[in-house]
C-alpha cells in the first residue's frame, strides 16, 4: 500500500552519486525499451475490452506479477529502505501479515466475483450490486485520490533523482511522466502490463545485489544481528513480533492489535482487495482459474520483497561507518538522512554499469506505479464517471478514444499536481490522511456486499458515506484536539503510524454497522438479482479434474505455512 | 506467458534487455579490472559486475531462445 513521503522532504548537499557513461546508456535503452513495447501493443487495443481489460487475455503470471509491480513504486523501495533503517524489521510487518492474508483472501474468496461479475472495475461493481449512489461516491473519490498520489508520487520521484543524481527536477517530471504517458495510451492496460512485468524483472535484478554483497560484508545474517547490536544497543531492531507488548516499547509507537487488527485485517484488506489500482490487473486475467492464482503469485513473490527493500535498511544499521538521522538533523549537521540509505548502499557496493541497472530499477519502479494509476483512472472515469453520467449511450470506438485521451490528461493532471506539491508540501501532511479515509470503509461495503445477500442498496451507501465521514471526522477531531488520540488510539503513547490503524479499524466497523442496520430496515434485493454478484446466489464454476499443483487453494496453502514460518523465524 | 494474439512475447523482450545489459555490464566489469576506479566499491575484489553480468546474458539468452518469435511460428 502507498507509504509516502517523509521523502519529500529530502534535501541532501550534495549529489550521492555519479554515473558514467555505461550507466547512462542502460537507461536511455530502458525508455527505448518501454516505448518499443507501447507502439509495438497499439495494433492490440482497438476494443474497450483490449484498451481497458487487456482482453482478458493474461496469463495468471503475467496478471500476477503486474498485480504486485504496480504496488512495487520507486517511493516503496526508497521509503520502506528508510523505514526499515529508522524501525528496524518491524517494517516487514507491511510486506507480511500487512500484505498475504490479504492478497490470498482476494484470490479465494472475493475475485470470483469480480471476475464472473464481468465488471470493469471495483465502483463498477458496487453499482451491480448496490446501484449508483455507491459507484458514484466510489468513482470520484477513487479518481480523485488516484491523479493526487500519482502527481505526489512524481514529485518524489523527482526530488530524489536531484538528490541521489543531481538532475533537474523539471526534466525528471516531465521525461518521465511521458513516456509512461506514451505506453499507455498507446498499448492500453495490455501495454501498462507488459511493461509492469519487465519493470518487476529489472528492480529485482537491479536491487537484489546489494542484500547478496551485503550478507557478504555482515557475515551473514547472524553477522549482521550481531553488528547491529553492537551498533545500537538500546533498541531491538532485529525482532518482529516480541516489542509489541506496549505502546511504548517500540519506536512505532505501536501496540500488536494495531498491527493485527488495523494493518492486518482493515487497512490490508482495504488496499488489496478494493484499490482497482491492483485489483484492475487480475481482472484482465484469461479465465477464472488464472483470476484466482494471480494474487497467490503475487503474495508468494510479496513475501520476499523485504529481502530487496528491508533488508538494505538493516544492512546500513549494521554497516555503514556514519549514523543516518532524520532530515532536519542531517541538513544542520552536514550529514545523511535515513531517506538515502538505499541509494548509499547503492553507491557502497555497485560501481560502474551495475550503478545504472539500480537506477534503472529505481526509475522502473516509479513508472509501473504510475502506469498503474493512470490505467486505473482512465478505466474508471470512462465506464464509472463519463459513461454512468454523462454519455451512457455512444460507441465502444468512442469510449476507447475517451480512455485514450483521459491517460494523457491524467497525466497532464498529475504533473499539476506534482507542481502544486513542489509549492505547497504541507498538502502531503494530508493526502495520506485522505487516503485511508475511503479504503477502511469501501473495504467493509465490498465485503458485505459479496457475502451477505441481506445488504440492500441503501445499506450499502449509507454504509460507505458513514465509514467515510467518521474517519474523516476522527481525523479533524485529533487534528483539533490531539489528546484525543489517546481515544482513537487507545492510548497516549502511540504515534501517527497507529492513528492510521485504529482510525482505519473505528472506520470499518462504522460502516459495517450503519450498512447491516439500514439494510434490516429496508426492502431486500430479490435473490435473482444477486446471481454473479453475491455468495450464496452464485455458483462458483468447479476447476474440474485439474492436477493438484494446478489448484490455486494449493498455492495458497503453501504461501500461508512459508508466511507463518518467517514469523514464527523472526519473531 | 503469452496470449493469442500477440507475435511476439513480453518474456522475449525482456530477454532482449537482459541480454544487452548482461554484455554492457560484463563489459564494463572488464573495463574496470585493467582501468580500476579512483574510488573501489566495497568489496570490489568481488568484482560483482563480471559475474552479475553474465548472469543476465545467460538468462537473457535463455529467455531469447525460449521465445523468439521464429520458434513461436514454426510451432
Amino acid at each position: 500500500m502507498p507509504v509516502i513521503p517523509s521523502l519529500l522532504l529530502l534535501q541532501a548537499p550534495a549529489r550521492l552519486i555519479s554515473l558514467g557513461s555505461v550507466d547512462i546508456a542502460i537507461i536511455a535503452i530502458y525508455f527505448v525499451t518501454v516505448l518499443l513495447i507501447g507502439f509495438y501493443l497499439k495494433g492490440q487495443s482497438g476494443t474497450g475490452e483490449d484498451f481497458f481489460l487487456a482482453g482478458r487475455e493474461m496469463t495468471a503470471w503475467i496478471a500476477g506479477l503486474s498485480f504486485l509491480s504496480a504496488n512495487l513504486g520507486s517511493l516503496e523501495l526508497m521509503g520502506w529502505a528508510a523505514a526499515s533503517y529508522q524501525y528496524g524489521i518491524l517494517a516487514t510487518h507491511w510486506y507480511w501479515i500487512g500484505a498475504i492474508p490479504a492478497m490470498l483472501f482476494l484470490g479465494l474468496v472475493m475475485m470470483p466475483f469480480y471476475y464472473i461479475s464481468k465488471t470493469h472495475s471495483v465502483p463498477g461493481y458496487l453499482q451491480l450490486r448496490f446501484g449508483e449512489p455507491s459507484r458514484a461516491l466510489s468513482a470520484v473519490s477513487f479518481a480523485f485520490m488516484t491523479v493526487l498520489m500519482s502527481g505526489i508520487n512524481m514529485y518524489s520521484m523527482a526530488l530524489v533523482m536531484k538528490v541521489v543524481l543531481g538532475w533537474d527536477i523539471n526534466f525528471s517530471i516531465w521525461v518521465s511522466s511521458l513516456t509512461v504517458a506514451v505506453y499507455v495510451a498507446l498499448g492500453g492496460l495490455r501495454s501498462a502490463i507488459f511493461n509492469e512485468v519487465l519493470q518487476f524483472v529489472l528492480i529485482w535484478l537491479g536491487a537484489l545485489l546489494i542484500p547478496i554483497l551485503g550478507l557478504i560484508e555482515a557475515g551473514g545474517w547472524d553477522g549482521l544481528q550481531k553488528r547491529i547490536a553492537q551498533n545500537f544497543a538500546a533498541q531491538d531492531y532485529t525482532h518482529l513480533w516480541r516489542t509489541f507488548g506496549s505502546f511504548s516499547d517500540n519506536p512505532m509507537g505501536i501496540h500488536w492489535t494495531g498491527i493485527v487488527l488495523g494493518l492486518g485485517w482493515v487497512i490490508s484488506f482495504g488496499y488489496w482487495t478494493t484499490d482497482f489500482l491492483v485489483v484492475q490487473r487480475v481482472l484482465a486475467a484469461r479465465d477464472l482459474r488464472s483470476a484466482k492464482m494471480a494474487p497467490v503469485i503475487g503474495a508468494g513473490f510479496k513475501m520476499l520483497v523485504p529481502f530487496i527493500v528491508i533488508l538494505p535498511g538493516l544492512l546500513g544499521l549494521g554497516v555503514l561507518p556514519m549514523k543516518l538521522t532524520g532530515e532536519g538533523a542531517a541538513v544542520a549537521s552536514g550529514g545523511h538522512s535515513y531517506n538515502e540509505v538505499l541509494p548509499l548502499m547503492l553507491a557502497r557496493y555497485c560501481g560502474p554499469g551495475l550503478l545504472g541497472l539500480g537506477i534503472t530499477a529505481l526509475i522502473a519502479g516509479f513508472m509501473s506505479g504510475m502506469a498503474g494509476n493512470v490505467s486505473a483512472f482512465a478505466t474508471v472515469w470512462t465506464y464509472d464517471i463519463y459513461r454512468a453520467f454523462m454519455n451512457k449511450d455512444a460507441g465502444d470506438a468512442h469510449y476507447v478514444g475517451m480512455g485514450r485521451w483521459c491517460t494523457i490528461v491524467g497525466v497532464l493532471v498529475s504533473i499539476g499536481a506534482a507542481y502544486l506539491v513542489m509549492q505547497f508540501q504541507s498538502i502531503m501532511d494530508y493526502v495520506q490522511a485522505l487516503f485511508s479515509f475511503f479504503i477502511a470503509p469501501l473495504f467493509g461495503t465490498v465485503l458485505l456486499g459479496m457475502l451477505w445477500k441481506r445488504a440492500t442498496p441503501a445499506g450499502g451507501f449509507w454504509g460507505l458515506l458513514a465509514g467515510t465521514v467518521s474517519s474523516i471526522g476522527m481525523w479533524a477531531w485529533v487534528k483539533a484536539d490531539p489528546s484525543a488520540l489517546r481515544i482513537i488510539a487507545l492510548s497516549p503513547d502511540a504515534r501517527d503510524m497507529a492513528e492510521n490503524m485504529y482510525r482505519g479499524l473505528w472506520s470499518w466497523i462504522i460502516c459495517v454497522a450503519v450498512t447491516c442496520i439500514v439494510s434490516m430496515m429496508t426492502t431486500p434485493l430479490p435473490e435473482k438479482s444477486l446471481v454473479g454478484l453475491v455468495y450464496g446466489c452464485t455458483e462458483i464454476p468447479a476447476e474440474g479434474a485439474i492436477p493438484l499443483h494446478h489448484r490455486p487453494a494449493f498455492w495458497a496453502a503453501i504461501v500461508i505455512v512459508v508466511f507463518f514460518i518467517l514469523n514464527l523465524y523472526f519473531w | 506467458m503469452s496470449h493469442g494474439k500477440e507475435v511476439i512475447s513480453i518474456w522475449f523482450f525482456i530477454g532482449a534487455l537482459l541480454f544487452i545489459y548482461g554484455v554492457l555490464i560484463t563489459g564494463a566489469g572488464i573495463y574496470g579490472l585493467s582501468h580500476p576506479p579512483e574510488a573501489e566499491v566495497v568489496l570490489w575484489n568481488l568484482h560483482a559486475a563480471i559475474w552479475w553480468g553474465a548472469l543476465l546474458i545467460v538468462l537473457g539468452a535463455i529467455y531469447l531462445y525460449l521465445y523468439a518469435p521464429f520458434r513461436r511460428n514454426r510451432s
